[in-house]
């Protein structure tokens, strides 16, 4: 079966789209590109994309996310063209997932490193009741 | 290797991470990709059609609206199939698809009563609370082996 995945590079990366699109190019396999601003729309039979899948996140590890996308691109279905114009159904959760990208690439990046997790972060204590009823005491004192 | 289903289902982050470490991510998106290499649909935006509601029947009630029943159609079978679960509960961004809340609550009932290993956690908001927040899913899949 056709699989499409969309690649995407977070801000930090140092890879291009266009280099994704080379690299592919260069593997050789039947596969088509698009190229976006965010990466690269790839699509092809589901073997050819798996084996692609590995060789572009072996390009930044830490700074490279792939999802599954639905429709190959240019689908009229999806097609910005064909619909009057207008972001695409799930432009809106992608581009807040990469506001937080750059955050999560951190994850990978440090256990590349061989860090080890940070400590769990202490919770906020509420005050109690007592400890209430004193400041505002103190404050209107 | 398992299946483990992502909430929100169309997040790249969690179905990438599920990825990375061999397991099988459940997300909206495969499920539509069937619909769409489907022969023989017509082809309205999603290539959902009455048959979809009816199919929702399975996990909610009539009288429940067909927007929730439609997106169980295809969030149903993937419940169904999943081994393990990721959910996000400060999921602050969830439209389209993920837009309707009765079926995101629905959709996270019937993860926790399917009594699978399940790990909920929130988005990060610095680099501190990033680093736990991949370290647990990290961990937390690598459990499931």
């Amino acid at each position: 079966m056709k699989a499409t995945k969309y690649v995407i590079t977070g801000q930090d990366s140092d890879v291009l789209p266009s280099d994704i699109a080379l690299k592919i190019y260069e593997l050789g396999r039947d596969i088509n590109v698009k190229e976006t601003c965010f990466g690269v729309i790839i699509d092809g039979e589901e073997e050819d994309i798996e084996a692609t899948v590995e060789d572009i996140r072996a390009m930044d590890e830490s700074n490279i996310f792939i999802k599954d996308r639905g429709f190959p691109p240019g689908d009229p279905r999806r097609c910005r063209g064909h619909r009057g114009g207008g972001a695409r159904p799930g432009f809106y959760m992608m581009q807040y997932e990469s506001e937080i990208l750059p955050l999560i690439s951190r994850g990978p990046a440090s256990e590349a490193r061989g860090e080890e997790a940070p400590p769990k972060a202490e919770s906020v204590k509420r005050p109690g009741l007592a400890e209430l009823e004193e400041m505002i005491k103190e404050e209107f004192s | 290797m398992v299946k483990v289903m992502v909430y929100p289902p169309t997040s790249m982050i969690l179905s990438d991470l599920v990825e990375r470490t061999g397991h099988e991510a459940l997300v909206v998106s495969k499920e539509v990709r069937k619909k769409v290499n489907t022969a023989g649909l017509d082809s309205p935006p999603l290539n959902m059609t009455p048959e979809d509601p009816k199919k929702g029947l399975k996990y909610a009630a009539v009288d429940v609206p067909s927007g929730v029943r439609g997106r169980m159609s295809l969030l149903g079978p993937m419940i169904e199939e999943a081994d393990a679960a990721i959910i996000i509960m400060n999921d602050r961004c969830t439209l389209g698809c993920t837009g309707c809340a009765r079926t995101n609550e629905l959709t996270r009932f019937l993860l926790r009563t399917k009594r699978i290993p399940i790990l909920e956690l929130d988005y990060p908001a610095d680099e501190l609370s990033a680093r736990r927040f991949v370290h647990k899913i990290r961990e937390f899949l690598e459990g499931l082996n």
